[in-house]
């Protein structure tokens, strides 16, 4: 490949914290919810290229997945929901002003700690790097949430798992065999519709990609998973297909099947391997293939479930607070 | 200064200005974005404390702490997810509840007659965003 002279990435450095955080403040003192939605979503678009200068390719593509991608749906469908109604006058000047040095001042003391770190720095490169080669996995970061720290990695997709019961214990009793209706708004333009054509043949094969060379590579089951969720996001609001109703049992089975099966795995491993979420040497790499394979599976179908909203029924979708006028008028 | 420094100090300024957003925050969702934001700091601070030690270690960022941030990221979305799906849920109830008292105030004036007029409303209340 041709060498091209790049200027030294270095320079980016503070024009880039100092976009970071510029754009977080106005997204704070701004006026329009809607406006400070769409900032954030720049906003974590900004920060992933932050993770990147920071050596963490795979924490950068969570945060663009996650914090760019799947929040932007999240809270803009919330704000088109909820308005943009105050709900808290601000304060007096003096308790303003007061509020804020208290902010600077949690800062500043956050920052004395940041330039105040020990050196050197204590590291678990080095643990991780003696280990790895035992569980076959290039990429020392997925090594982490698959074997080293696997009990993080577990919880974590419970916890996932059980947002999605908590999310539709919020819908309505009666509501209870219907489809989950948060990205229900009307009539789709014709150029989402073509999108969500277009577009998912190519993210599945991406989320998937990200999953298998997340083995070697940065990737793995949750930023995979992420790009799959918002695939099915795109089609949903297009309407070219629908969320499943929550009594649907594959849909269930989807969002069990990663924990249960890294739950079970890890179990067999106190037999053959001597310790809970051990893994046999025989076995190391099949093994956790089975469970990445699960687990993006799971962290999807969880993830889009949870933008989906609970089940709701089809007649409640004037959803602004200006359409209470007109339901109060037909009750 | 090095690029842990730089977004070290990035995060602890993110820290501040999302402690203040999630105090003063005009509206529920401004304060939820704001408790995001902090959160996004106290991961760059993390990060650059990954990149301290994957600097001593001989590469470019520490494995350990990536994955731990990695993680919450994801418990951090399906929080906000829920917290959403709370705030709207919140909102039909006092629309349901202004639209109940409205109705009320209409049909208590003619004295008798106001049971009928009541009854659907605290029914439609349950429904997570607005009557069914």
């Amino acid at each position: 490949m041709p060498e091209i002279p790049l200027p030294d990435p270095r320079w980016a450095d503070l024009p880039l914290a100092f976009a970071v955080l510029g754009l977080a403040l106005w997204l704070t003192l701004t006026r329009g919810d809607r406006a400070a939605v769409i900032g954030f979503t720049g906003y974590g678009l900004l920060v992933a290229v932050a993770w990147v200068r920071l050596g963490s390719v795979d924490v950068a593509l969570t945060e663009a997945a996650l914090g760019g991608g799947l929040m932007g749906v999240l809270l803009l469908t919330a704000v088109a929901r909820l308005g943009s109604d105050i709900d808290q006058p601000r304060p007096s000047l003096p308790g303003d002003l007061l509020i804020g040095l208290l902010c600077l001042g949690v800062a500043a003391g956050l920052a004395a700690v940041v330039l105040g770190l020990p050196s050197p720095a204590p590291s678990l490169v080095a643990a991780v790097e003696d280990h790895q080669a035992a569980i076959e996995l290039g990429n020392p970061v997925a090594a982490v949430l698959i074997a080293f720290r696997a009990v993080d990695t577990l919880l974590e997709s419970v916890v996932l798992a059980l947002a999605v019961i908590v999310l539709w214990s919020f819908g309505a009793d009666r509501a209870w065999e219907a489809r989950p209706r948060a990205l229900d708004f009307g009539e789709p333009s014709p150029a989402l519709v073509l999108l969500a054509r277009l577009l998912p043949p190519v993210g599945l094969i991406v989320g998937v990609h990200l999953f298998w060379t997340g083995a070697d590579h940065p990737g793995g089951p949750f930023q995979g998973g992420a790009v799959l969720a918002a695939m099915a996001l795109l089609v949903w609001l297009a309407r070219l297909g629908r969320p499943p109703p929550v009594t649907d049992g594959f849909t269930r089975l989807g969002i069990v099947v990663g924990p249960l099966m890294f739950l079970l795995i890890g179990l067999a491993g106190v037999v053959l391997a001597g310790a809970f979420l051990g893994y046999p040497d025989a076995f190391t790499k099949p093994l956790i293939l089975l469970i990445e394979a699960a687990k993006t599976l799971s962290v999807a179908v969880a993830l889009a479930l949870l933008v989906a909203g609970p089940p709701a029924l089809s007649g409640a979708l004037s959803m602004r607070r200006t359409g209470s006028t007109e339901t109060g008028a037909k009750a | 200064m090095t690029e842990a420094q730089i977004y070290g100090i990035c995060g602890a300024g993110l820290v501040g200005i999302g402690l203040y957003g999630a105090i003063l925050g005009r509206s529920a969702l401004r304060r939820l974005l704001a408790f995001n934001l902090m959160g996004s700091g106290v991961f760059l601070v993390f990060g650059a404390i990954a990149r301290r030690g994957g600097i001593v270690g001989g590469t470019l960022s520490d494995p350990v702490p990536q994955a731990l941030v990695i993680t919450g990221l994801v418990v951090a979305f399906a929080a906000t997810a829920l917290a959403v799906a709370l705030l709207i849920r919140l909102a039909a109830v006092e629309r349901d509840e202004a639209s109940a008292e409205a109705d009320s105030e209409a049909t208590d004036s003619p004295a008798a007659g106001a049971a009928p007029a009541r009854g659907p409303a605290p029914g439609a209340g349950h429904a997570w965003d607005g009557r069914g």
